[in-house]
């Protein structure tokens, strides 16, 4: 991981008022990952993704986009930015091809280049169709697309997607993470997403927000190899509980009743192949066998709600 | 510079794609047309009585122009009311805010654009007195200076218009307090006239029509185009400024 850093966060902090929207928020990102912000609503994530594109002034802190201030080089730093906010920046009075041609103009496409970029973004967001359309007359989907056409127009080292995929049918969906996956190789990608499992497929890194502060920063990869910390397993022919419980690296087992069992295990152990051994050789009848792993889900859960019973506690 | 066009190009067409640029064009041409006609009925019944003591440019030009800017205070604040309170409310600000522009080129640029409308207006203003001349001699000159009056003038109301809209997110709220602040800074001239004000030399000189007054009829003099300058730019800033706070 000695790739370039695009995206630097340093204890980005966001006061309205009296109410702290964001605090002390820390983020790395470099070329190559898709961070994926997750949060219950009003967690600060589109706040967090404001003040990364340079929509809101952080109250402390410093973000840097490829090495540039976006408070002292703002324009600078812009450049190298395509930003999708939760609305779609769109004007409901222009046809698709006139609004893809000045968002390439404003990013300062040339002139000469303006026209393959624009038919490029709208290939990739699959507009080629409604290329004369009137933006105002496309549905919400169609419009988010637009908004996200818009985004990449300039293929920017750095993206900001907040929701990218809301209002989306379902192949358009599967069609735009296989467009976030291909821009991520190359490109910054960050972006937020109600939908875990979403989260799970297209990014490398997942951070989670709570309250404003970041509560999980871990690669995807960790979610998915969670240490396993229980199994479940269906025997056709149980035998006494304490026959399982023996075997070693089982802390303790729990009767589910019809022959379910649920074993916990002791700290990092694998009991699997010798438990079924000891089925095979107790003809038990093993019918099930499935490690339970810590799902990003229950991860999630678990981070955000704590947090609330706390408050409540409190 | 070059961001500053393809904002001001981007904005001209919004405006002249949306209906009600067309509508305000016709609607202005319309009564300042009837204007026109009723002076210009006027000027041939008062002409036959009273001899050449009046010229025609004088006569038509000055009633249509001053008409004409009453005309524009109640129109230019319909105008000014979207360029940023829309796109506020839209959502589409974001767009700008988040592109390698600068606050300034982006007030520019929608100015400059805001611009494009008050040139088609002004030279469909002009096209009235200008359809005179194959019938009888026209005071150029003056005819002109009462045009760049009026560019001044609509510039200062266009500027003041993009501050106010600047300053929240509803279009109909920008547009009734862009017309409030015009009408106030207009009506300081009524100031002028009351001797039991002090500094009434002073509201006399701020108040815009003062300004217009002499160039309607056809005496240029640059402290009134430098007047109405500061004014455009003094609320140019204040909108850069007014952009910069929201970020923050």
């Amino acid at each position: 991981m000695d790739s370039e850093i695009l995206i630097e966060a340093r204890g980005l902090t966001r006061r309205y008022g009296p109410t702290t929207a964001v605090s002390d928020l820390s983020l790395t990102l470099r070329k190559g990952e898709i961070l994926g912000l997750l949060g219950p609503n009003g967690a600060g994530k589109s706040t967090t993704m404001k003040m990364l594109t340079g929509n809101l002034a952080p109250t402390s802190g410093e973000a840097f986009i490829k090495g540039q201030s976006l408070h002292d080089a703002p324009t600078a730093a812009k450049k190298s930015l395509g930003y999708l906010p939760e609305q779609p920046p769109v004007y409901p009075e222009l046809t698709v091809d006139e609004y893809l041609r000045y968002c390439a103009d404003l990013h300062g496409i040339a002139k000469k280049e303006r026209a393959a970029a624009v038919q490029q973004a709208k290939q990739s967001c699959g507009l080629t169709e409604v290329s004369q359309r009137l933006i105002g007359n496309l549905s919400k989907g169609y419009q988010q697309r637009v908004g996200l056409a818009q985004a990449i127009i300039h293929r920017p080292p750095v993206i900001v997607l907040d929701e990218p995929t809301v209002g989306l049918d379902p192949i358009q969906i599967r069609e735009i993470r296989a467009l976030i996956v291909e821009l991520g190789k190359s490109h910054s990608v960050i972006l937020s997403s109600h939908i875990l499992p979403e989260i799970q497929a297209v990014c490398s890194r997942v951070m989670i927000i709570n309250r404003g502060r970041a509560v999980y920063d871990q690669p995807v990869i960790a979610t998915r190899n969670a240490q396993m910390e229980s199994l479940t397993i269906t025997l056709k022919r149980p035998p006494a509980v304490e026959a399982i419980q023996r075997i070693v690296g089982i802390a303790s087992v729990e009767d589910l009743g019809a022959g379910r069992f649920r074993l916990v295990l002791a700290g990092g152990n694998d009991p699997r192949e010798v438990l079924v051994d000891a089925a095979v050789n107790g003809n038990w009848g093993l019918i099930e066998l499935a490690p339970e792993v810590k799902t990003l889900e229950e991860i999630f859960v678990e981070l955000t709600s704590g947090d609330e019973q706390e408050r409540k506690a409190a | 510079m070059k961001n500053i066009f393809s904002i001001a190009g981007n904005e001209a067409r919004r405006i002249f794609v949306s209906p009600l640029a067309w509508a305000v064009l016709g609607v202005v041409q319309l009564i300042v047309g009837i204007v026109f006609v009723l002076s210009l009925l006027d000027y041939a019944r008062f002409s036959e009585q009273a001899g050449q003591s009046f010229g025609v440019s004088d006569y038509i030009g000055g009633s249509v122009f001053g008409f004409a800017v009453i005309v524009l205070l109640l129109v230019m604040p319909l105008m000014t009311m979207r360029l940023f309170a829309e796109e506020r409310k839209s959502g589409s600000l974001t767009l700008l805010f988040s592109a390698p522009v600068s606050l300034t080129e982006i007030v520019l640029g929608k100015f400059l654009g805001l611009l494009s409308f008050v040139f088609a207006l002004l030279a469909l203003l002009a096209l009235m007195p200008l359809s005179l001349i194959p019938a009888t001699e026209l005071d150029l000159g003056r005819i002109a200076a009462g045009l760049l009056g009026l560019f001044l003038l609509m510039s200062s109301f266009g500027a003041a218009g993009l501050f106010v809209s600047s300053l929240t997110r509803e279009p109909t709220i920008a547009a009734v307090g862009s017309f409030g602040l015009l009408l106030v800074i207009w009506l300081m001239n009524m100031l002028a006239f009351n001797d039991s004000i002090p500094f009434t030399a002073v509201f006399s000189y701020l108040s815009l029509i003062g300004h217009f007054e002499s160039l309607r009829r056809g005496i240029f003099s640059s402290a009134d185009a430098v007047y109405y300058i500061l004014f455009t730019a003094l609320f140019l800033w204040l909108t850069v400024q007014r952009l910069d706070m929201e970020r923050n």
